[in-house]
């Protein structure tokens, strides 16, 4: 279990997290979602007491991290896949700290089965690539075989099947009963991995709610209804007191909460023609953009527009939003 | 935290890097040869130096002389041991598995220390053996007066100069940085300073200048400038400097962000 509460971090005259509270339960996989620059890394490492936080406090276990007398038996991070010495083999890397934390040295051999590394073992880890690089890490974090792991971004750099290893490793160990927090920029991926979700925007809590009820609140389903006679369909549902949304290039409408059975026969009873009649679905990842629109902190400008905050110190006061316009989002679900 | 734990995974660090080997082999190597080829040459040529540099000469700090280049390769070393933790990344994962970092900053240093003053004492053994048998009937015998000390003296002060330069990277957190404010302190600074008469009281404090003191085992009478403090008084001033080093990168480790 890890416990953080209010938590904030500034660098200089940037909040990079912004009075963060929320737990992390085991026995799931709990995902840490937000856009790049969100905080996401930084709260990472003052979890695990590398920055100093400017206020707020983080317990393992009801503990502070540097109060664990050796913590890689309670905790295993996975931060930065180079944060390795690279003249060291990828044994010796994990030797050294399997030492520190008197963790038996046959452990070494065995978590670098695990990850698949045994044939490079005496290798130095410089000449790793990206995905054995992100392995070692793995490795790394597994040593003391823990009860909390915590991943900042481990697909980074990994082929299909390594993501898909890593997301059955999760579960995996969620499923022992261990807590397992993981990071990403990517709704496609939590969705497919997390069981809990925490979603953060320029260092603020968007979002903890479990999956389930992340899909509920914002996976908005509408149907599509494209006619030749877009005029008398758009007068009809007026008349019939349905919402719908034309859209400007298109010359599609879109309609909320009326199932497309009712349209259709609504459209037949008038005499109208459809072109298209299609029930659709918000990707999560849509629903995630839309969340985190007004504080997505890197984005990108159209190619002539001002230049004004690009590269990042740009408050969000002067960041046009993508969603600007999109109704109210469940922003601050908790 | 075990700290028997911390000095053991420091141990393993140390002597699982190719850097280790090559810098202290380096510096044994430089301080001997160097050392070797000056005897042999001071001996040659002893007759024909002027007498008061006659009077003056010191075959104990003559050979170990060498020391003085060979001491490059244990600055580079102490730089390496810490400045690597940073350059590589390696520093989060060592703190995270050593939180304490007191007891992460004490078992580094205590384990590269201790391998640098054992390095440094065969190095200056050997050097000083080596330096006696080619001086020829110039040599002296390690059982005269001041001359163990001196011999004893040469291995500490790699020590204390390795752990000068690990405190120093600590608070710089850079290897290059270290790097390129050490060596053209010992190899330029140091030795202009100390040549010029206005500022050659300045240059006695330094910790290298204060700090070889230790070597000799005769005093520099002929120009009349004695530095105001003995062999160990000198290794004292420097060990302070070392230890200022290192409180102030224990003080650098605790507050700034890894
Ligand atoms: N050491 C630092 N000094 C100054 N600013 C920093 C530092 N570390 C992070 N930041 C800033 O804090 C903010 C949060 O960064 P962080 O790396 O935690 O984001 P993230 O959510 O991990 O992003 P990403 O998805 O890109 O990894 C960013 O604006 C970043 O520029
Ligand atoms: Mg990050």
């Amino acid at each position: 279990m890890i416990e953080l509460e209010a938590l904030t971090k500034r660098f200089g005259a940037k909040t990079a997290v912004d009075n963060l509270s929320f737990q992390v339960k085991p026995g799931v996989v709990t995902g840490f979602l937000g856009p790049n620059g969100a905080g996401k890394s930084t709260t990472m490492r003052m979890m695990l007491d590398l920055d100093n936080p400017t206020s707020g406090t983080v317990r393992i276990d009801g503990k502070h991290y540097r109060d664990l007398s050796e913590p890689l038996k309670h905790i295993g991070a996975l931060l930065d896949a180079k944060a390795m010495h690279g003249g060291r083999s990828a044994y010796n890397n994990l030797l050294c700290l399997a030492q520190s934390n008197r963790i038996p040295a046959s452990r070494v051999g065995e978590v670098l089965d695990l990850v698949g590394l045994t044939a490079v073992a005496k290798k130095k880890s410089k000449g790793f690539s990206l995905g054995m690089g992100q392995r070692l890490g793995i490795a790394a974090a597994l040593l003391g075989d823990p009860e909390i792991l915590m991943f900042d971004e481990p697909v980074n750099g990994l082929d299909p099947e390594g993501i898909l290893w890593i997301r059955n490793l999760m579960k995996g160990l969620a499923g022992e009963g261990r807590t397992v927090f993981v990071s990403s920029h990517l709704m496609s991926e939590m969705a497919l991995t997390a069981d809990h979700l925490i979603v953060i925007g320029q260092g603020k809590l968007l979002a903890d709610m479990s999956m389930a009820e992340f899909i509920h609140q914002n996976s908005r389903s509408f149907v599509r209804l494209r006619s030749p006679q877009q005029e008398q369909l758009k007068d009809l549902l007026h008349a019939e007191g349905i919402a719908a949304a034309a859209l400007p290039d298109s010359g599609a409408l879109e309609v909320d909460g009326v199932a497309s059975e009712q349209l259709g026969e609504l459209a037949a009873r008038h005499g109208i023609v459809l072109h298209e009649l299609s029930p659709q679905r918000a990707s999560l990842e849509e629903a995630f953009m839309r969340m985190t629109a007004d504080s997505v902190e890197y984005q990108a400008h159209a190619p002539g527009a001002p230049a004004a905050g690009v590269g990042g110190q740009a408050g969000p006061a002067d960041a046009p939003a993508w969603g600007a316009g999109a109704e109210a989002t469940s922003k601050g679900g908790r | 935290m075990s700290f028997p734990a911390v000095l053991r995974s420091e141990w393993t660090k140390i002597r699982t890097v190719a850097s280790t080997v090559w810098t202290l082999a380096a510096a044994a190597v430089v301080t001997v040869g160097m050392s070797a080829l000056l005897c042999v040459f001071l001996n040659s040529q002893f007759e024909n130096m002027p007498k008061e540099q006659q009077l003056a000469f010191d075959p104990t700090a003559s050979s170990f002389a060498g020391m003085s280049l060979g001491q490059a390769a244990v600055i580079v070393f102490g730089v390496l041991v810490v400045g690597t933790e940073y350059s590589t990344g390696m520093i989060r994962t060592s703190l995270a598995a050593v939180p304490r970092r007191g007891s992460f900053l004490a078992g580094k240093l205590l384990v590269a220390t201790a391998l640098a003053l054992a390095v440094g004492l065969v190095t200056s053994f050997v050097s000083f053996f080596t330096g006696q048998a080619l001086l020829g009937e110039h040599s002296i015998g390690i059982g005269e007066p001041n001359v163990l000390r001196a011999v004893f003296g040469a291995g500490l002060y790699m020590a204390v100069i390795a752990l000068f330069a690990m405190g120093l990277t600590m608070v710089l957190r850079s290897s290059m940085l270290a790097l390129g404010i050490l060596l053209p302190f010992v190899f330029l600074l140091s030795p202009i300073l100390g040549s010029v008469d206005a500022t050659q009281k300045v240059a006695y404090f330094f910790p290298n200048v204060a700090g070889s003191r230790i070597m000799q085992t005769v005093p520099a009478v002929l120009d009349g400038s004695e530095p105001p403090y003995g062999p160990w008084g000198g290794f004292g001033i420097m060990a302070a400097w070392a230890a200022l080093a290192v409180v102030a990168g224990y003080a650098v480790l605790r507050k700034r962000d890894a």
